[in-house]
C-alpha cells in the first residue's frame, strides 16, 4: 500500500482545500469514495480485471495536483486549434483538472442547453445536478473511479434539454500542461433529456512531453428517445497516462454510439460501461487502438442488456507494432428477462511485429434465452496472398500493406456519423500509419511540438 | 421406429436411470483427512516409500491452498473433514480373477452396460471397471499384453511397473498445480495405466468405468497414460453414481504424455448423478485433465459429453511443446435443473507449427448455469502457431444461464488465433417445420440438438456415440414446455 | 517477348515445375493445357512472383529484363498481368481505391503524372463496358460477395485498365457459365492487340472456342511434353489426356 499511502496522507491532510474549490454536492461524495479507496487501494493485476496493466505503478509517480486550483495563465483558444475542419464545433477546454472558464463560442448554444464548469453549475443548479451526479460511477468496484470521485473539483457539464437539438457537434478538448510530472483528476457529467439530442468529441492532448497522467471520469444519462453520439480521440505522446472510466445509462428508445480511438499515447485505460436501462435502446461500441513502441492500450467494456428487445454492437481493433501490448476485455451481460436482446461483439488484432502481444478476453454471460448473441476475436497478420494480390497489380509492398491496414480498421472509422470528423479521423490514422504524425497534435499551429 | 417408441418411453419417463445402489460388502476408513489419513491409503495399498512421499508432500501443500472461486460457479462449502477419502468392496483375499469379482458387483456393470465376463465381454472394448476407489476389474489384459501394451489400475502399476510410473506421476499435472490437484495427489487411490510401447497401435479401445457407490465417500482417482513414440490409443472414460441426497465429492487428475508421432483420443462420456429436479444431491466433479505432446508431430485429442454432475469443474488440457504437434478439444456440456458447469480447455503453444482446435457446445436448460472458459496461449518461441476456436451456447428456457469466457494471450506475431461464438435458442420455425412433418416437439428437440452436437458427438468411437446422443435426449427431458 | 528458360520452381521444398522452356512473341496467343495438378497454376504464380514458390533453376525473361529479378510489383508494373484463378476478397478496400492505387502506381514507375480524380473515373467508366461490369460491383469492396463469374469479370477489368503487355488467365473460365464465359472472351478479344500477348491457362477446350490460340502447349508432370497449332485442342478433347500420357509410354 505504499503508492496509496502518500495519497490517503494527502486527502486526510488537504480535504479542507479540495472541498473549498468544489461545490458541496461534489463534495458529499468524497468520503464514502475515499473509503472505498484507502480499503482496497490501486487495482493491481493480481486482479482479474487489471492482469495487463499495471496502475499501481503509474500512480506512484510523484505527481504534481493542482489541489488548490491554481489558474493556469493560458488561453487555450489562442493556441489551440486543433479543429476538425468542417467540423465547426462548440469548444470547450478543461486544462489539467480545472475547466476553462473564459468560453468563446462561435455559435449560439441553442436556448436551455447547459454547458461549462461542473464545479460552477452544480453550484448554480444543484437540484439538477444531484439527481445525476455519481449515480452511476458509485456503483463500481473499479478504484481508480473512487479516486476520482475522492478528489475531482471540476469538469465539464453538458445539459441538453428535452426536445433539444445541438446540431453542430461539442468539443472538449482535454488538456494537460505543466513543467512538472502532473495528475489530473477530473469528472464530467452529460445530461440528455428525452427527445433531444447531441454528439461529443472528447480530445486528449499533453502539450509537453512529460509524465503526465489524466483520470477521467465521465457519466452520461440519455433519455427516453434521446440520440447520443461520444466520440474520444487520443492523441499524445509516450510519456502520458491515461485512464478514462465512461459510464452511461440509456432510457427507452435511445440510440448511442461511442467511439474511442486511441492514435498516440503510452498507457492507455479506457473503460466503458453502458447499461440498457430501458427497453428497444441501442448502443453502437467501438473503437481501435494503433500501437507501437512501448505503448499499451487496455480496453474494459460492460454491456449490461437490464431490458428487453435493447440491441449493442461492439467492435474494437488494434494494430500492435514494435513492442506494443494490448488487452481487451469485453463482457456482456445479458440479464435474466431481457429477452429479444441483440448484442455482437467483435474484437480484432493484427500484430505486425514478433515483439508485440495481444490478449483478448471476449465474454458473454446470458441469462435469457431468446436472444441474438454472438462474439468473434481473432489475433494474426496481414494475409500473405492478399498482399501478393496487390503486389501483383503494381502495388509496392509497403503500399499494400498501407491500404490493408486502412481496410483492417475502415469498419471502425464507419460508426462516426459525423462526416468531416470521420474524413479528419482517415487522416489522422493514415497519417498516423505512415508515421507522419510524430508528436505533433495534428492541425495545432504552435506551442504543440 | 421400435427404437423411437422405446426412445420416446425413455424420455417420457426418463429420470437419472443409473440411480440405484448396489448392496455389498464396503470398507471404508475413517472420515477426515490428516497426515495418518494419507499413510493408512498408501499403507493399504502397500505403496513405496516415494510414493507416500509424495503424496504427503501434495498433502502439505494442499493445507497452504483456499479452494479457487474463479469459475462461474456457486460452490456451497465443502467440509473436508466429513468425506471418507477410501472406500473398496470387500474381497476375498488370493489373485484376482472374475471369481473373486463379488456377484453383485458383475451385476452392477451388467445393469450399466458394461459386461465384466468373459463370454460378454465388448470384443473391441478393453475395460478397467473402478468402484469407488479401487479397481475391481481390467478386462482383455492378457490379450493387450501380447503387445506390449500394460492396461491395469495404477495401483497395480505402482507395484509392477515403479519405474514407469515414478518418472511420469505428476510430470503433466504436478500436485502443486491447483487445489483439487494437490488433494487427489495427497489421497488418489485407483484408476487406470496405459502404457504403448513404440510403434504400436492400440487394437481395442481401452476404456475406464468409474463407478461410486460407497455413502459419503469422495472417489479420487488418477489415470495416467503414455504414449510411446509412432504409437495410437483410443482411451473412454464412462462414470455414474447412485442417486444420493447428499453431494458426492469427485475429483481427478488425467496425466497423457506423448512422444514423436504418437497420438492419443481421450474420450469422455461423464454422467454422474446430476441431482434431483430441485438441486438435491449430485455429485461435484472437479476435475484436471491434462496431456502433453512431448514428442514432435504427435497428437492429444479431448472429446467430452458432460450431461451429469451438480457441479463441473473441467479443463482437458494440452501442452503443445512438440514441433508441429496438434491439441484439440471437442465438448457438449449440457445442464439442466440446478446443474453448473464451468468447463472448456487450455491449449498452450510452445514448438512450432503447432495446431489446436476447439469446438464446444454448450446446451442450458431449467435453472442451471453453463460456462465455457477456454485459454489460448502462444508463447514467443511458438512459431506459426494455429489455433481455431468455436463455442457455441443453445439457450433452452429463460431460467438458464450460458457464459461463454474465451482468453487468447498472444505473443508472437505468426501465430494466427481466431475465436467465434453464438448464442441461440432453439427457433420456433425448426420446431413448426418438425411438427408440420408429423415429429413431436421433444422430438424436435432432440433432433435439433442432437444436430447441433453433432459435430462433437461424431468424434466419439461409435458405441459411446450412440449413448451419447440418448444422454443428451434425457438429459433435456422436461426442458420444453 | 518472354522467354522462359529450363525454370524449375519449388513449394514448401516438393518440386513442381522441372524444366519449362517457352518462347511468347509480340502478339501471340499460347494456350497451356494439362491435366490436374501439371504444374499449370504454378507457373502462371512463378511468372508474377508469387513468394510461396520457390525458383530453384533457370530464367525468366520479359522484354529484355530477368524477370526474377524483379519484385511482383514491378514485374506488373513491366506489364504482366495474372488472373487469379481464385481473386482474393479483400474486404474493406474499394474497388476505386484499390485500382487507382494500382493504376497510379503503373503511371509513376514509367515517369507519367498521376491521374486526377475525375479523369481516373472516367478511365473506369471507359474500360467498366469492356467488360459489361455492373456499378453496383466496382463500388463495392475488391471481390467481397462477388460470384464466382463477377469475380472473374473483375479480373478482366482490372486486366483493361491495367494495359498489360502480357496476360496470363489461369483458369479464367473455371466456375462460369457460358454468358459470363461469352463476356469475359470478348472482353479479352476486345483488349487483343498486334503488340500484347496472351497465355491463356485451362483444362478445358470450351474457353479456347472463344479465345483462339496460336500455340497449343501440353504441360504435364512439371514439363510441356507437346507443342501445336491448335488443331491440338481438338485433338485433346477428343483422345483425352490419357492419350498424352500413352503418347509418353506411361500407360
Amino acid at each position: 500500500m505504499l503508492a496509496e499511502q502518500q495519497y490517503i496522507e494527502l486527502f486526510q491532510k488537504y480535504r479542507s482545500e479540495i472541498d473549498s474549490h468544489a461545490s458541496s454536492l461534489m463534495n458529499e461524495e468524497r468520503a464514502f469514495s475515499f473509503d472505498f479507496f484507502a480499503k482496497k487501494g490501486f487495482p493491481n493485476q493480481r486482479d482479474e480485471d487489471f492482469l495487463h496493466i499495471n496502475l499501481e505503478k503509474q500512480f506512484s509517480n510523484d505527481y504534481g495536483m493542482n489541489l488548490k486550483a491554481v489558474d493556469f495563465k493560458v488561453d487555450p483558444y489562442k493556441f489551440f486549434r486543433c479543429t476538425v475542419p468542417g467540423i465547426n464545433s462548440h469548444m470547450f477546454f478543461v486544462i489539467n483538472d480545472q475547466f476553462y472558464p473564459n468560453v468563446q463560442l462561435k455559435y449560439e448554444l441553442p436556448q436551455g442547453v447547459i454547458a461549462g464548469s461542473l464545479r460552477e453549475m452544480s453550484k448554480k443548479y444543484p437540484e439538477l445536478i444531484r439527481s445525476y451526479y455519481n449515480k452511476l460511477a458509485k456503483n463500481t468496484t473499479d478504484t481508480t473511479v473512487h479516486f476520482n470521485t475522492a478528489f475531482a473539483q471540476d469538469g465539464f457539464f453538458l445539459y441538453v434539454p428535452k426536445g433539444v437539438v445541438v446540431e453542430k457537434t461539442i468539443q472538449l478538448v482535454n488538456m494537460m500542461y505543466g513543467g512538472v510530472d502532473m495528475m489530473a483528476n477530473s469528472r464530467n457529467l452529460i445530461v440528455i433529456e428525452e427527445g433531444a439530442s447531441a454528439k461529443l468529441l472528447v480530445c486528449g492532448h499533453a502539450m509537453e512531453e512529460r509524465s503526465y497522467l489524466a483520470n477521467r471520469v465521465t457519466e452520461v444519462f440519455v433519455g427516453k428517445g434521446a440520440k447520443y453520439d461520444h466520440y474520444k480521440l487520443e492523441n499524445t505522446n509516450e510519456k502520458m497516462t491515461n485512464v478514462g472510466s465512461l459510464f452511461v445509462s440509456q432510457d427507452q428508445e435511445s440510440e448511442v454510439v461511442i467511439s474511442e480511438i486511441t492514435l498516440q499515447n503510452g498507457l492507455t485505460r479506457n473503460n466503458v460501461v453502458v447499461n440498457l436501462d430501458g427497453e428497444y435502446s441501442s448502443v453502437v461500441l467501438g473503437g481501435m487502438a494503433i500501437n507501437d513502441c512501448h505503448q499499451h492500450t487496455d480496453t474494459h467494456t460492460i454491456i449490461n442488456h437490464n431490458q428487453p428487445n435493447c440491441s449493442s454492437k461492439e467492435l474494437y481493433k488494434y494494430v500492435l507494432d514494435g513492442e506494443a501490448t494490448g488487452a481487451f476485455d469485453g463482457r456482456i451481460l445479458v440479464k435474466k428477462d431481457a429477452q429479444k436482446t441483440s448484442a455482437h461483439q467483435t474484437n480484432r488484432n493484427i500484430c505486425l511485429n514478433k515483439k508485440a502481444k495481444m490478449y483478448t478476453k471476449p465474454h458473454l454471460e446470458i441469462y435469457a434465452d431468446d436472444v441474438s448473441c454472438s462474439h468473434g476475436a481473432t489475433v494474426g497478420q496481414l494475409d500473405d496472398s492478399t498482399v501478393f494480390y496487390l503486389r501483383s497489380r503494381g502495388i509496392s509492398e509497403v503500399e499494400a500493406k498501407m491500404l490493408l491496414m486502412f481496410a483492417f480498421v475502415n469498419d471502425v472509422e464507419e460508426l462516426i456519423r459525423v462526416p468531416a470528423l470521420q474524413d479528419t479521423i482517415r487522416l489522422l490514422v493514415e497519417k498516423r500509419f505512415r508515421g507522419e504524425l510524430n508528436k505533433k497534435c495534428e492541425g495545432c499551429s504552435s506551442h504543440c511540438k | 421406429m421400435e427404437d423411437n417408441q422405446k426412445l420416446l418411453k425413455e424420455i417420457t419417463s426418463g429420470e437419472y436411470k443409473y440411480g440405484f445402489t448396489t448392496d455389498i460388502d464396503t470398507e471404508y476408513i475413517p472420515t477426515g483427512l490428516n497426515e495418518d489419513i494419507v499413510r493408512l491409503i498408501s499403507a493399504k495399498k502397500n505403496e513405496p516409500e516415494w510414493l507416500l512421499d509424495f503424496r504427503l508432500k501434495a498433502f502439505r501443500h494442499w493445507q497452504t491452498l483456499e479452494m479457487p472461486q474463479w469459475a462461474h460457479l456457486d460452490v456451497p462449502e465443502i467440509d473436508f473433514q466429513l468425506i471418507a477419502y477410501y472406500a473398496a468392496p470387500k474381497k476375498k483375499e488370493g489373485p484376482k480373477s472374475l471369481d473373486e469379482v463379488d456377484p453383485e458387483l458383475l451385476k452392477t456393470f451388467d445393469k450399466l452396460g458394461i459386461p465384466l465376463e468373459e463370454q460378454k465381454m465388448h470384443l473391441g472394448m478393453a475395460v478397467d471397471a473402478i468402484v469407488d476407489s479401487v479397481s475391481v476389474k481390467t478386462t482383455h489384459k492378457e490379450k493387450l499384453a501380447e503387445k506390449g501394451i500394460i492396461f491395469c489400475s495404477i495401483s497395480e502399476a505402482v507395484q509392477d511397473y515403479p519405474d514407469l510410473v515414478r518418472q511420469y506421476m505428476g510430470s503433466v499435472v504436478p500436485y502443486t498445480d491447483n487445489f483439487f490437484a494437490a488433494l487427489n495427489s495427497a489421497v488418489f487411490s485407483d484408476g487406470s495405466f496405459v502404457y504403448i510401447p513404440k510403434g504400436v497401435r492400440c487394437p481395442m479401445e481401452l476404456s475406464s468405468y468409474f463407478r461410486i457407490n460407497a455413502i459419503n465417500t469422495g472417489q479420487f482417482e488418477r489415470t495416467l497414460i503414455i504414449a510411446d513414440d509412432d504409437s495410437y490409443v483410443s482411451y473412454l472414460e464412462g462414470c455414474t453414481a447412485p442417486q444420493r441426497d447428499e453431494n458426492q465429492l469427485h475429483a481427478a487428475i488425467v496425466e497423457i504424455i506423448t512422444n514423436e508421432r504418437a497420438e492419443v483420443k481421450y474420450s469422455t462420456v461423464q454422467n454422474w448423478y446430476p441431482g434431483d429436479k430441485e438441486g438435491k444431491g449430485g455429485v461435484y466433479n472437479f476435475v484436471t485433465k491434462r496431456g502433453i505432446c512431448k514428442g514432435d508431430n504427435s497428437k492429444i485429442s479431448w472429446t467430452q459429453v458432460e450431461t451429469g454432475s451438480a457441479i463441473t469443474w473441467k479443463y482437458p488440457s494440452c501442452i503443445l511443446k512438440g514441433d508441429n504437434s496438434i491439441g484439440e478439444f471437442y465438448s457438449v456440456a449440457v445442464t439442466n435443473n440446478y446443474q453448473q458447469a464451468d468447463t472448456g480447455t487450455k491449449m498452450i503453444h510452445i514448438g512450432k507449427n503447432t495446431k489446436s482446435h476447439i469446438v464446444s457446445k454448450g446446451i442450458s436448460a431449467g435453472h442451471s448455469q453453463n460456462s465455457y472458459r477456454g485459454l489460448v496461449k502462444v508463447v514467443p518461441a511458438a512459431e506459426n502457431a494455429r489455433n481455431f476456436s468455436q463455442c457455441d451456447s443453445l439457450l433452452m428456457g429463460d431460467k438458464c444461464g450460458a457464459h461463454t469466457f474465451p482468453y487468447m494471450e498472444v505473443d508472437n506475431d505468426t501465430a494466427i488465433v481466431e475465436h467465434e461464438a453464438t448464442t441461440s435458442k432453439i427457433s420456433e420455425d425448426q420446431v413448426f417445420y418438425c411438427n408440420q412433418r408429423g415429429i413431436s416437439t421433444e422430438d424436435a428437440v432432440g433432433l435439433i440438438v442432437n444436430g447441433y452436437a453433432k459435430e462433437v458427438i461424431n468424434k466419439l468411437p461409435m458405441e459411446f456415440a450412440v449413448e451419447a446422443q440418448r444422454l443428451l435426449q434425457i438429459s433435456l427431458e422436461g426442458s420444453v414446455g | 517477348m518472354l522467354e522462359i528458360k529450363n525454370l524449375h520452381a519449388n513449394i514448401n521444398g516438393k518440386e513442381i515445375l522441372k524444366g519449362i522452356n517457352l518462347v511468347v512473341n509480340p502478339g501471340e496467343v499460347h494456350a497451356i493445357m494439362g491435366p490436374n495438378g501439371s504444374g499449370k497454376s504454378t507457373l502462371s504464380s512463378v511468372i508474377a512472383g508469387n513468394p510461396a514458390f520457390e525458383v530453384t533453376k533457370g530464367e525468366i525473361i520479359f522484354n529484355g529484363k530477368n524477370l526474377l529479378d524483379l519484385s511482383p510489383e514491378d514485374r506488373s508494373r513491366e506489364g504482366i498481368f495474372l488472373s487469379f484463378q481464385y481473386p482474393v476478397e479483400i474486404p474493406g478496400v474499394s474497388m476505386v481505391n484499390f485500382m487507382r492505387t494500382a493504376v497510379n502506381e503503373h503511371r509513376k514507375y514509367k515517369g507519367l503524372e498521376s491521374l486526377s480524380a475525375s479523369d481516373f473515373l472516367k478511365l473506369m467508366r471507359e474500360k467498366k463496358e469492356v467488360v459489361e461490369l455492373d456499378n453496383k460491383l466496382a463500388n463495392r469492396s475488391v471481390n467481397e460477395g462477388f460470384s464466382g463469374g463477377e469475380k472473374k469479370r473483375n479480373e478482366i477489368f482490372q486486366m483493361a485498365m491495367l494495359e498489360p503487355k502480357l496476360s496470363i488467365l489461369d483458369e479464367t473460365d473455371s466456375g462460369l457459365d457460358i454468358d459470363a464465359l461469352r463476356i469475359v472472351a470478348s472482353g479479352v478479344n476486345k483488349l487483343k492487340t498486334a503488340d500484347n500477348s496472351t497465355i491463356v491457362i485451362t483444362h478445358y477446350q470450351r474457353l479456347l472456342d472463344y479465345i483462339v490460340p496460336d500455340i497449343v502447349h501440353v504441360l504435364y508432370k512439371g514439363k510441356i511434353v507437346k507443342t501445336a497449332g491448335k488443331e491440338l485442342v481438338m485433338e485433346l478433347e477428343e483422345k483425352g489426356y490419357d492419350w498424352i500420357k500413352r503418347e509418353l509410354g506411361e500407360m
